[in-house]
């Protein structure tokens, strides 16, 4: 096995250098520091000239210059890394790229998470609808995004979802005909979804639409979207239904002592939503972390108490309700700080952003803060997914249709196992682990994806680091951006290769 | 994926006799055709990829013939260059659908210094379509050639190729594309689209080799070494047209992504740049004029989706097409009923 991580290492180690190699080649091909002088009429230009070909050494050949540049870097591994600096700014490229890696870095993990929720659930659902009028339009939909140039798409997000949002929240009132059109469409695509014979339908479709026409009014009324709140009573009902929901999948409603410890997970969220309200008050990250810690372990004992013939059922119920819980609690609070937030004086009630990663100058507690961070992130998470979660769907579908037609699936079936346990437990499980392998490639595409991103929404991440090295011939930044890039994918591929090893047996680490 | 229709052959025999009767249709619908006609039939019954088909010709041949191609001129009446008066009020597409369908001089509108939004876009996708073209036909060249001579011959060559190719694969494509669009620097989009295929081949290199990996293991490789056969005969005469159905595939999507390419790097201004013109960096110049003439925005933006889905169509019916393991698998509803 250890030989196995030092083959795999070295091997993506030099992989790493060569691809270094080639992009530094380029760079030091494509990029003309002295361009700006040639076009000059300074007198002193032929002196100007040599200068900048004396500070950035251009006389050495490009491979040399590489080579003193492998030095500095090969410094990142004892501690002491020299990247080179910008000879523009004359800033170390090492300070360049600490102030830049965290904004893409957490643009890009949010739509990785988002991407591949959002990807594997509508893929696996229109995998298990297929053929339907459902599956048809995910299929027409994800070929939509696929086809959708990303930089189109992220003008007409800033443009639509942030100025057009803005002015609506100036005065939110959603027109009754508008709410009669959104309540139809969403009857339709509920029904769809559930699917069933024709009375089943219609039922989805009354209830769906009745009840989407009911929460619209309700927020149009009461002014919501000012001054949004869940309250202990929507948490619970919502929890209620999501600990049914939850058992359903986790272990069938018919295990009782499983949607009981649900329950109660639920009943536990519910009766600490007081005494957290005021933990909150002085909350901080770590805080939030060691609560979502907690959630889960409270939910693993509550599980656990309940005991029963399968107690990992019940555990696993417990804990993937109390995380939901958590979430609509944490929501909940981040709401209350909604009118504050969007009634400073830096917001002015224009709350969704179009510039930036955070608000310039704005104060406010920990909830302020991560609202502030949220509304930033959005709209470049959203334009930055479109493209990820239409592969995301695509591969699930594929992928679990391929698995529905094992032969083990049919055995399940034969020896009378429920629905739910063929496609939990057999067909989902298994239909994951090709999955593992689109992951690193979809890493790549983002950070490609986020130049674009970056460049519309203002952000100041990696992305912009690399368009301001190409415009201003700064091979130093460019090759710290890359570095920084092609670490981060050629890990996340050792990563995927034990993951795929751990997964699924019939891959042997031979060494 | 594929558009159901009643007739949809499903090859694979299986002791199941609802598929046997099926089966039994369908060789009768197929006696006597070769792979080719087949492959055509169904392609030309998937509805989605025949649609795709008729829209992508549309669009090429209004594209080519509108504005002229070089030197041969079309029947639009103007061209990209001109600066011309301006007709509405903003320059507003004269286009109007009231009472019939009138589409005046200028359908698109036209953008502040008064140039024929029509002609640019068609400009601009004449520029897309090359490149997208030359892309999909060089990287799959390359693709194959490196992907087969992997697959082939296995062992250190193999292994020199596909770190090779890991390489390249390390490095984001907009960013190489970025570098690549400004060594070649404001070039013809022909250099550009050239540029850009040494960097794409690689996943069509990934597909080629795991195909000829499984292909070499055949009877009939083994026969043709057998019968004397050279190495490059057998690779490229007997082994290529067993792989031709997923490299046509992936050569289409290649050439879709190829098109999102072209336009990211033209937007960013590392592809085609001005004076030229291409639906990307259109987008960038009138970004900003998207609240007062937001048809500037509109209308290339348009073409690159439609053009994108087209292909992407296409490779999706060439995919069912090609595919012999296309069989409809019965949801467990149906089967409850029957």
């Amino acid at each position: 096995m250890l030989a196995f991580i030092g083959r795999r290492l070295l091997s993506s180690a030099i992989v790493l250098l060569g691809a270094t190699f080639i992009v530094y080649m380029l760079l030091a091909y494509s990029l003309d520091p002295l361009e700006e002088l040639y076009a000059s009429s300074a007198p002193n230009r032929d002196q100007l000239i040599q200068q900048r070909i004396d500070l950035l050494n251009l006389d050495t050949p490009a491979p040399v210059r590489y080579l003193s540049w492998l030095g500095g870097a090969a410094g990142c591994l004892v501690g002491q890394c020299d990247l080179g600096s910008s000879w523009v700014t004359n800033q170390p490229v090492v300070t360049m790229l600490s102030s830049a890696i965290p904004q893409t870095v957490t643009l890009i993990g949010m739509s990785v998470v988002v991407a591949l929720a959002l990807g594997v659930t509508v893929g696996i659902a229109s995998a298990l609808r297929q053929y339907t009028g459902f599956d048809y339009g995910v299929t027409f939909m994800s070929f939509v995004l696929y086809s959708l140039p990303s930089f189109w798409v992220a003008v007409l997000l800033k443009l639509w979802g942030a100025i057009g949002f803005n002015d609506f929240l100036a005065d939110p009132r959603i027109s009754p005909p508008v709410i009669a059109g959104i309540s139809l469409l969403g009857g339709l695509v509920w029904q769809a979804i559930v699917g069933g014979n024709a009375r089943r339908r219609a039922t989805t479709f009354v209830i769906a639409g009745a009840a989407t026409a009911a929460m619209l009014t309700f927020i149009t009324t009461t002014g919501w979207l000012l001054d949004p709140s869940l309250g202990p009573v929507v948490i619970g009902i919502l929890g209620a239904a999501i600990a049914f929901g939850v058992t359903a999948i986790a272990a069938g409603l018919r295990n009782r002592k499983a949607l009981y410890s649900a329950l109660t997970a639920v009943g536990l969220g519910l009766a600490l939503y007081y005494p957290l309200q005021f933990a909150f008050v002085n909350a901080s990250a770590l805080m939030i972390v060691g609560f979502g810690l907690l959630t889960v372990l409270s939910g693993v004992v509550i599980g656990w108490l309940f005991g029963g013939p399968d107690r990992g059922q019940s555990m696993r119920a417990a804990a993937i309700t109390a995380v939901f819980v958590a979430i609509l609690i944490f929501v909940d609070r981040l709401m209350g700080v909604w009118e504050v937030y969007s009634n400073s004086s830096r917001i002015a009630g224009r709350p969704i952003a179009t510039i930036g990663s955070q608000t310039p100058g704005l104060t406010g507690d920990f909830w302020v803060e991560t609202l502030d961070t949220y509304t930033h992130l959005i709209l470049p998470t959203i334009a930055l997914i479109l493209i990820s979660f239409a592969s995301y769907t695509r591969y699930s579908r594929a992928s679990l249709l391929e698995v529905m037609n094992q032969d083990y699936i049919r055995t399940a079936r034969a020896k009378g196992l429920s629905e739910r346990v063929v496609t939990v437990r057999h067909a989902f499980r298994n239909a994951l682990i090709p999955l593992a392998t689109i992951v690193p490639l979809d890493i790549a595409n983002l950070f490609g994806g986020a130049i674009i991103t970056e460049r519309i929404f203002g952000w100041t991440g990696m992305g912009t680091l690399f368009i301001q090295g190409m415009n201003r011939h700064d091979v130093d930044p460019v090759m710290g951006y890359f570095i920084v890039v092609g670490t981060l994918l050629v890990l996340a591929n050792i990563v995927v290769d034990f993951v795929y090893a751990a997964l699924d047996p019939r891959i042997r680490v031979n060494a | 994926m594929s558009t159901p229709t009643p007739t949809n052959p499903q090859p694979g025999g299986h002791a199941d006799p609802a598929e046997n009767v099926e089966n039994a249709i369908e060789l009768k619908e197929v006696e006597g055709l070769s792979q080719g006609r087949i492959v055509l039939r169904r392609f030309l019954r998937h509805r989605g990829a025949m649609t795709a088909a008729v829209v992508l010709t549309g669009i090429v041949l209004l594209a080519t013939t509108s504005i002229g191609w070089g030197p041969i001129p079309g029947w639009w009446q103007f061209n990209y260059r001109e600066n011309l008066p301006i007709v509405n009020a903003g320059g507003a597409p004269t286009m109007s659908f009231d009472g019939g369908i009138s589409i005046g001089d200028h359908p698109f509108g036209q953008d502040n210094i008064g140039k024929d939004v029509f002609a640019l876009v068609m400009r601009g996708t004449q520029q897309s379509l090359l490149v997208m073209t030359i892309i999909g036909l060089v990287a799959s060249t390359i693709g194959i050639v490196m992907g087969a001579l992997a697959g082939y011959f296995r062992g250190r060559l193999d292994n020199l190729l596909m770190r090779f190719t890991d390489m390249i694969i390390t490095i984001p494509i907009i960013m190489i594309g970025a570098i690549l669009g400004v060594l070649v620097g404001g070039a013809s989009p022909i250099t550009l689209a050239l540029a850009l295929s040494f960097v794409t081949w690689t996943s069509m290199a990934r597909l080629v080799r795991g195909e000829f990996l499984s292909l070499r293991e055949r009877e009939f490789v083994d026969a043709a070494r057998v019968a004397g056969a050279s190495s490059g005969r057998i690779m490229f005469k007997h082994m290529l047209p067993n792989a031709v159905g997923v490299i046509i595939v992936n050569a289409t999507l290649l050439m879709a992504s190829a098109i999102l390419l072209e336009t990211a790097l033209s937007y960013l201004g590392f592809g085609i740049t001005s004076p030229d013109v291409s639906l990307g960096n259109l987008i960038n110049q009138y970004q900003t004029a998207f609240a007062t003439r937001p048809w500037l925005f509109w209308w290339p933006g348009l073409f690159i989706v439609l053009i994108a889905l087209c292909v992407n169509f296409i490779g999706d019916g060439l995919r069912d097409a090609f595919d012999p393991r296309q069989r409809k698998i019965p949801s467990q509803r149906k089967m409850a009923k029957g």
